[in-house]
């Protein structure tokens, strides 16, 4: 058992504080405390990426952060950018090329693709294949999902989809 | 009424089947918003944490709880006695698997440990990370036994018998033969030979295992909320194993992440959830973490295989003999054993190729290791790099081309129905068709000529060819018949709502193969209205009509059928109705897009919306006598082949390093033949990922164990996975057989991919091998074995 911590922080745009323990890792306290359940855990040792969340703007794995240590931070989850619409476009493009199967990578996925279309707009396949590299998909094979990430690039672009 | 037998009529309106319509269920997974077991919490909801075995083989001698019960918020240690007398122990034998034998195996074991990471005792608590507090304070005392390890000595006097009562170490044992092979090698023009290994790995689902099972001790229902493939099946067995009626037992199954065959067993941690639930009166729930899924998720393709093949001077194979070994945990798993892969690795090698001599035969025994059984593809892939790492030695011993060599011997297009050497029954393939198609695809001669300059130029590409059959829509000859409680039929209810809109349960399930879409797709073109208006029900034995669920790729060969004869059952009644009320004659009429039209000029007659509404409130207007049953049930079941078998044919282009020993897979092909293609886009989604994981065996994944049992994996930093860097792009393409014994015509696709992908890695290594006068036939293909056949380490 360890101590508990109290923290206030800003989750998907609202003001949250609870008391962790001093154990708790960032998805534990989001599907546990707050029941924000779009985030998953598949491995907890920062091996797969299905928990990957955003932590002050950055990706992160959420198994690997702990909540204790988020305090005043900035806290986003696939709920979130579903709600503000900031994805939109590479969810839609996920559902239209079959990008998700079982869809338990999928929110790590969606998060980790972001982030990539964010500082390199314009990706080669193999980059695109490199920077989603630590997110574990056993469905796909991935070549939907480059294929998904690549259009959106390319839409966001204004090109033709590739 | 039937124009869907029809694949010209694809352009009809609600002509969905054939077409990439996306899935419906996929927006709330994007969106994080699915329904996976751990999302679901209910009130007084308990967890559990197992304590697992440290040692592979070991007597029992104490299981110490006090400890863990004194950590505020355990509520309870269980072991294997305390469970005993509430749950029924299983033994995992067909009974059309002559000979075979396992052990009574119980949730918890009383006595012994069997291999290492079997769960022995659970520790209840109010939270996960409580009962893992308790579950490292539980003191097992144990007394080693000698371990069974190595299969290769599993039956030699001298090893533990695992099962003293069993005798030895064998669980199955069966030969296959036909015609005379001894006499096609004595006269072969030559004979080439080889030792393959497939290496034990798992599936490694990115959602574990999961369960939460809920006992109302008043109403006496159990309810369990599970990952799994097949829900009424796991019906079935906790309501026998835990003493219930089977109608007291309600399995849900809602999204599920990912299973591959990994979900369709009976794992003993699960059913002593769900006895813990019935004992406790409460809601329990169970997650596996992923080092606990390394040693007790089921593993699979521990096999060697001795191979030989013989060939006439033109090239033409006329024997083939193999003798498979492979071991399969302490237990045959239950309730489909672990005897099957074994079982169809000596029917499916050869399975292409036109030959007449054919003798295999399987060793199946017993170790103390996690146990093994079905996975993905189940036997296939082993099957497949048997007789195609054979082809191409024997291409090369006749001095022919891989392509030519399987020109000469693949099973010629339009010789169905036939039988294979192994004694299966094949309805129609198009191997001929497959393997041309896969050439032009990948522009095989220029390839070829690619490789060779490059091979000037010190680069080393390798070309590898996997022609495979997959054994999909499986009937009752596969589980049914041996004694097990597995559905080979399968159903599916279609009703029409008052709004007009339509809802269709089936017993299949989803676990993102993409079931909800193409039964939206089968029903909406059935019925006859837009596919919006479709909604479909899956994954709960209470609201579904009582099916198999979805292994063996039968999903869509055999839902599918059931969902199209129910929505043109539906149809007719509608159209029956329409007709009294229009007072035309029901054959006048048909139904599209939601509206009753008069047939031939399409006209429209009256929305299916409102003759709902007069069915269901003002049913005082039709005829008395009228039926108005708008709701319909069918089932479908295979009856004239035990099996519809597809096939394939895969290509492999890499480029091998032999300094480093790494490959770089720079492309991958695969044509297949999964009959009628109901929605390509799914179907050819499930090839690349089945691809994917073949390619994982084929290159990284492997379950290695010490001498002494350990197994020596921790976590994904030990068990490689293929990840998006090191994967190739993947090009499918399809030819199209369907099947005559249903009207849809489909068979499965879930499986050829995995079936292909090793065997055609595997050739494409040895093919860039193979001016070193270097191969490599034990998977996986690490750098160090790579290297190793160089004679560099
Ligand atoms: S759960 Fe965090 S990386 Fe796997
Ligand atoms: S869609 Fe299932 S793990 Fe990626």
């Amino acid at each position: 058992m360890s101590a508990e911590i109290a923290i206030t922080l800003t989750v998907n745009g609202e003001r949250v504080a609870r008391r962790v323990e001093a154990r708790r890792h960032l998805v534990d306290f989001l599907r546990l405390d707050l029941g924000l359940m779009g985030s998953h855990t598949g491995c907890e040792h920062g091996f797969c990426g299905a928990c990957t969340v955003r932590v002050n703007g950055a990706i992160v794995r959420g198994c690997l952060v702990l909540a204790a240590s988020l305090d005043g931070a900035q806290v986003e989850t696939i709920e979130g950018v579903s709600d503000s619409g900031e994805i939109r476009d590479l969810q839609d493009a996920f559902i239209a090329r079959n990008a998700a199967q079982c869809g338990y990578c999928t929110p790590g996925m969606l998060l980790t693709a972001a982030d990539l279309l964010k500082h390199n707009p314009a990706p080669t396949r193999a980059q695109i294949r490199e920077h989603l590299s630590g997110n574990y998909c056993r469905c796909t094979g991935y070549h939907a999902i480059v294929d998904a990430v690549a259009a959106v690039a390319a839409k966001r672009n204004g090109r033709a989809t590739p | 009424m039937n124009e869907i037998a029809d694949p010209g009529s694809i352009d009809r309106p609600n002509s969905y089947i054939g077409k990439s319509v996306p899935r419906p269920n996929v927006k709330k997974l994007v969106e994080g918003r699915g329904q996976y077991v751990d999302d679901i919490v209910l009130p007084r909801m308990v967890h559990v944490a197992l304590v697992r075995s440290s040692l592979a083989h070991a007597r029992i001698t104490g299981i110490d709880g006090a400890d863990a019960l004194d950590v505020p918020g355990v509520l309870a240690v269980f072991t294997g006695g305390d469970l005993a007398a509430h749950c029924a122990p299983w033994v995992g034998v067909l009974a059309h698997l002559k000979g075979m034998k396992s052990a009574p195996q119980r949730p918890l074991p009383i006595d012994r440990a069997t291999w290492v990471g079997e769960a022995l005792a659970a520790v209840v608590a109010e939270t996960r990370a409580i009962a893992e507090d308790g579950a490292a304070r539980v003191r097992v005392s144990y007394e080693t036994l000698p371990a069974a390890v190595d299969m290769g000595t599993a039956l030699e006097a001298g090893t533990a018998i695992i099962h003293p009562e069993l005798g030895d170490n064998l669980c199955f044992e069966r030969v296959n033969e036909t015609g005379n092979v001894e006499q096609a090698f004595a006269a072969a023009h030559k004979v080439v030979e080889a030792t393959f290994h497939t290496a034990r790995h798992t599936g490694v689902t990115l959602e574990p295992r999961s369960i939460l099972a809920d006992y109302n001790r008043a109403s006496g229902k159990l309810t369990v909320y599970h990952s799994t493939q097949a829900p009424h099946m796991m019906q079935g067995v906790f309501a026998k194993h835990l003493g219930l009626p089977e109608g007291d037992v309600r399995v849900i199954c809602a999204d599920v992440g990912g299973s591959y065959g990994i979900k369709v067993h009976v794992y003993p941690d699960e059913v002593a959830v769900a006895a813990i639930a019935k004992i406790m009166g409460r809601p329990v729930k169970f997650i596996a973490d992923r080092l606990e899924s390394f040693s007790s998720d089921i593993h699979a393709r521990d096999h060697r295989i001795k191979g030989r093949m013989a060939v006439d001077a033109n090239g033409r194979i006329t024997a083939i003999d193999i003798d498979d070994l492979t071991g399969i945990g302490p237990y045959s798993v239950y309730p489909r054993t672990s005897a099957v892969e074994g079982n169809q690795v000596v029917s499916l090698v050869g399975g292409p190729y036109d030959f007449a001599n054919y003798h295999a035969k399987t060793a199946v025994v017993f170790q103390n290791k996690t146990p093994t059984s079905q996975y993905r593809a189940v036997g296939h892939p082993i099957a497949t790099a048997i007789t195609e790492g054979l082809v191409d030695l024997a291409a090369e011993a006749v001095g022919l081309d891989p392509v030519e060599f399987r020109r000469r011997n693949l099973m010629a297009d339009g010789t169905y129905p036939r039988t294979s050497a192994a004694g299966l029954k094949f309805e129609g393939l198009s191997h001929i068709a497959s393997l041309d198609k896969l050439l032009a695809m990948m522009d095989y001669a220029a390839l070829r000529s690619e490789q060779e300059r490059l091979r000037g130029e010190g680069i080393h590409r390798g070309i590898g060819l996997a022609a495979f059959i997959e054994l999909t829509n499986p009937s009752p000859f596969m589980y049914g018949i041996g004694g097990a409680r597995i559905s080979a039929q399968d159903g599916c209810t279609v009703r029409i709502d008052p709004d007009g809109s339509v809802v269709a349960a089936t017993g299949v399930t989803e676990q993102g193969q993409g079931t909800e879409a193409i039964m939206r797709q089968i029903v909406a073109e059935g019925v006859g209205v837009p596919i919006e208006q479709v909604r479909v029900v899956t994954g709960d034995t209470l609201t579904t009509p009582y099916g198999g669920g979805t292994w063996a790729c039968r999903g869509t060969g055999i839902g599918g059928e059931a969902a199209l004869q129910s929505a043109i059952a539906v149809k007719g009644a509608v159209l029956a109705i329409a007709g009294a009320m229009l007072q035309a004659q029901p054959e006048t009429l048909d139904l599209t897009n939601g509206e009753i039209v008069e047939r031939g000029t399409g006209r429209a007659r009256m929305p299916l919306a409102e003759l709902a509404r007069i069915v269901y409130f003002r049913g005082d207007t039709l005829p008395a006598d009228l039926p108005r049953e708008l709701i319909q049930t069918r089932h479908f079941i295979t009856k004239q082949y035990p099996f519809a078998f597809t096939n394939g044919i895969q290509a492999s282009y890499l480029e091998l390093d032999v300094e480093t020993g790494l490959v770089k897979l720079l492309k991958h092909w695969c044509v297949e033949d999964c009959g009628r293609v109901i929605n390509p886009l799914l179907v050819d989604e499930q090839v690349r990922g089945g691809i994917v994981q073949g390619i994982g065996a084929a290159l990284y994944e492997e379950c290695p164990y010490s001498s002494d049992g350990q197994v020596l994996v921790g976590s994904m930093a030990d068990y490689l996975v293929p990840m998006a860097a090191e994967m190739p792009d993947i090009e499918v393409g399809h030819v199209e057989t369907p099947t005559r014994e249903s009207l849809l015509g489909a068979k499965g696709a879930g499986e050829a991919g995995t079936a292909g992908a090793p065997a055609a890695i595997m050739n494409a290594i040895n093919d860039a091998l193979r001016p070193l006068r270097a191969k490599v036939l034990a998977q996986p293909f690490t750098p160090e074995r790579i290297l190793a056949a160089l004679g560099k380490v």
